[in-house]
């Protein structure tokens, strides 16, 4: 056995390991933070997989989106609302744990009957190596177009409901007047605000 | 290993190959090819893990003497000559003091966190090319691969910041991170612009394809646009003045690296400043020709009447490409250093709007403009 294959089977073994325990980590731990941070190590060492398949592009990709945004928006929304409170016990918790873990023993028996069942053509496709780049290139613009697209409609989507779920709820229009107040002025904070000083502000926030 | 180079020139293909040199010469001496290569293997590694190490105290260096010109003082005087051992003392002041773990802070991952700030700064040196052959590793997604890997950073700087169990902190963190990813954008556009001159990701071949006439064929002159949000979005990654918002001092002490102390806190610093030399050097990459020297090599060596394959030769054109990417990072590590200490910290709304109204559709039509042109003149533009 090479040195080269040695270690890439140490490198698999050590990834496989940090896979799976890091994952059960995510599932298991009761601190949610841990969870998140861990994801992002399950999400690395999945990178370091790719890798040694030689898709380096994919690797970077993995990392550049998994890590590198959807890991940071967890932590960022778990930070932002992270206040230290007791939750409400939930009635019935062991029988809901014990039911997730039987749905989820059920699907593990699935793919494992699904790895062995397969018949594996080894040793599998020579990698392409370097070209993955201007093949995967390639595909995206030819046969997997619509999918592509469609995603990107998908993300499109979810940014305009985030920016409408996000958007201030300011008065419209002018208390006193009653005339269509500008948006732009409304959202500077600095900008006095057309209303009314002496007026109470319970009724003015309580207004839709 | 500049005299196995010397050995080993003649047969290598253009430009100094140390490797392989190496690898030759190992083998005749009786060792085989597997064992030659595994001995060869942390040689670079090492080698640019000191060079990063000394550009960093370099610039610390220079931070604190052209601060002090910048204020009209004279800056550190006694240690070594002008002050030369100075970052040394620091950095040795550092590696003594106490490690402090905050009594209500989360040990493990306030360990952490320094460590994957770090990493991958170091990681991403595997890319910057100093010569044709001189770099650890010519990795096909090169730049891409530092882009995906300075992602990872924030993840560290939001568990220093949560962990450390303090307002301060988890401010400063939360900035950066909202700061970092922010500026990636505009950043990646950026460096899409430039790769779609050169049609390629890997670093070697964005250098490449800038040679052919010195100065003039450096991507500056074709995408001056992209320079400037490049070099900004950069300054904007490593945190340096002005958009410093994750540790303004004057709000938040010192950010998520408040309740850090002695080697924990040197990381930070030396990660900051491994950043800020590495942005420099990836700037001269992209954009300023990398290791070319202002006037073709080839052309003196036919000026000069020498071979350019002659091993003296190689190793002296070797030479200059080593030093004028170094130099060509110092002069823009230079303009950082003089821009934090002239420039007053942006807001975070002012950081926000510049990087998300202003910056981005300038690169968007940056990106789309490199296109035009590319599909007009495709000589010039790479085609």
């Amino acid at each position: 056995m090479s040195i080269a294959s040695t270690t890439q089977q140490i490198c698999f073994l050590v990834l496989s390991a940090t896979t799976v325990v890091g994952s059960l980590g995510v599932v298991l731990l009761p601190n949610i933070v841990y969870s998140a941070f861990l994801l992002g190590g399950v999400f690395l060492s999945v990178a370091g997989l790719y890798l040694l398949l030689n898709a380096s592009f994919v690797a970077a990709a993995q990392i550049l989106v998994y890590v590198g945004a959807v890991n940071v928006l967890i932590l960022f929304a778990i930070m932002l609302v992270n206040k230290q409170e007791t939750l409400a016990a939930i009635p019935g918790l062991l029988v809901r744990r014990l039911l997730s873990g039987a749905v989820c023993a059920g699907l593990f028996a699935l793919l494992l009957r699904v790895a062995f069942t397969t018949t594996w053509a080894l040793p599998g496709p020579t990698p392409v190596g370097e070209e993955a780049t201007i093949r995967i290139g390639e595909h995206l613009f030819t046969d997997y177009l619509l999918p592509f697209e469609l995603a990107s409609v998908l993300l499109l989507m979810a940014m305009i409901g985030a920016i409408v779920l996000a958007r201030r709820d300011v008065f419209s229009t002018d208390v006193i007047t009653g005339e269509p107040a500008d948006q732009g002025l409304i959202e500077k904070d600095r900008t006095p605000l057309l209303i009314e000083k002496s007026a109470p502000a319970p009724t003015l926030l309580s207004k839709p | 290993m500049l005299s196995t180079g010397l050995l080993g020139a003649a047969v290598a293909p253009p430009g100094l190959d140390l490797q392989s040199s190496f690898i030759d010469l190992a083998q005749a001496m009786g060792l085989t090819a597997g064992a030659a290569r595994l001995l060869w293997l942390p040689l670079p590694m090492v080698l640019v893990l000191v060079g990063a190490v000394v550009g960093v105290l370099v610039s610390v260096w220079l931070e604190r003497k052209i601060s002090a010109a910048v204020q009209q003082r004279i800056g550190p005087e006694y240690a070594g000559a002008l002050g030369v051992l100075q970052p040394l003392a620091d950095g040795l002041k550092l590696v003594f003091k106490e490690d402090i773990i905050p009594a209500r802070a989360d040990s493990v991952l306030f360990s952490l966190g320094p460590v994957l700030v770090v990493v991958p700064v170091i990681l991403s040196w595997l890319v910057v090319p100093f010569g044709q052959n001189l770099l650890i590793s010519n990795v096909g997604v090169g730049i891409f691969l530092w882009i995906a890997l300075s992602s990872i950073q924030p993840i560290g700087l939001l568990m220093s910041g949560y962990s450390s169990n303090n307002k301060y902190s988890l401010l400063g963190g939360l900035r950066a991170a909202a700061q970092s990813i922010s500026y990636e954008i505009p950043l990646a556009l950026a460096v899409l612009a430039v790769v779609m001159m050169s049609n390629s990701l890997s670093t070697v071949d964005i250098v490449a394809q800038q040679t052919g006439a010195g100065i003039l064929s450096w991507n500056i002159w074709r995408q001056p646009v992209g320079f400037v949000i490049f070099w900004i979005c950069a300054l904007a990654e490593c945190e340096r003045l002005p958009f410093d918002l994750p540790e303004a001092e004057e709000e938040l002490v010192a950010g998520y690296q408040t309740e850090y102390s002695g080697m924990k806190f040197a990381l930070f610093y030396l990660g900051s400043y491994i950043n800020l030399v590495l942005s420099a050097l990836l700037v001269s990459v992209l954009y300023l020709g990398g290791w070319s020297f202002p006037v073709p090599v080839e052309w003196i060596t036919g000026w000069l009447g020498v071979s350019p394959d002659a091993p003296l030769v190689q190793v002296i054109t070797g030479s200059i490409g080593i030093v004028s990417t170094i130099l060509k990072a110092y002069l823009l590590v230079f303009f950082a250093i003089l821009l934090r200490w002239t420039t007053p910290r942006v807001r975070i709304d002012q950081l926000l709007d510049l990087g998300w109204k202003f910056l981005l559709p300038i690169a968007l039509v940056n990106l789309l403009v490199t296109a035009g042109l590319k599909l007009a003149f495709p000589v010039a533009f790479g085609g």
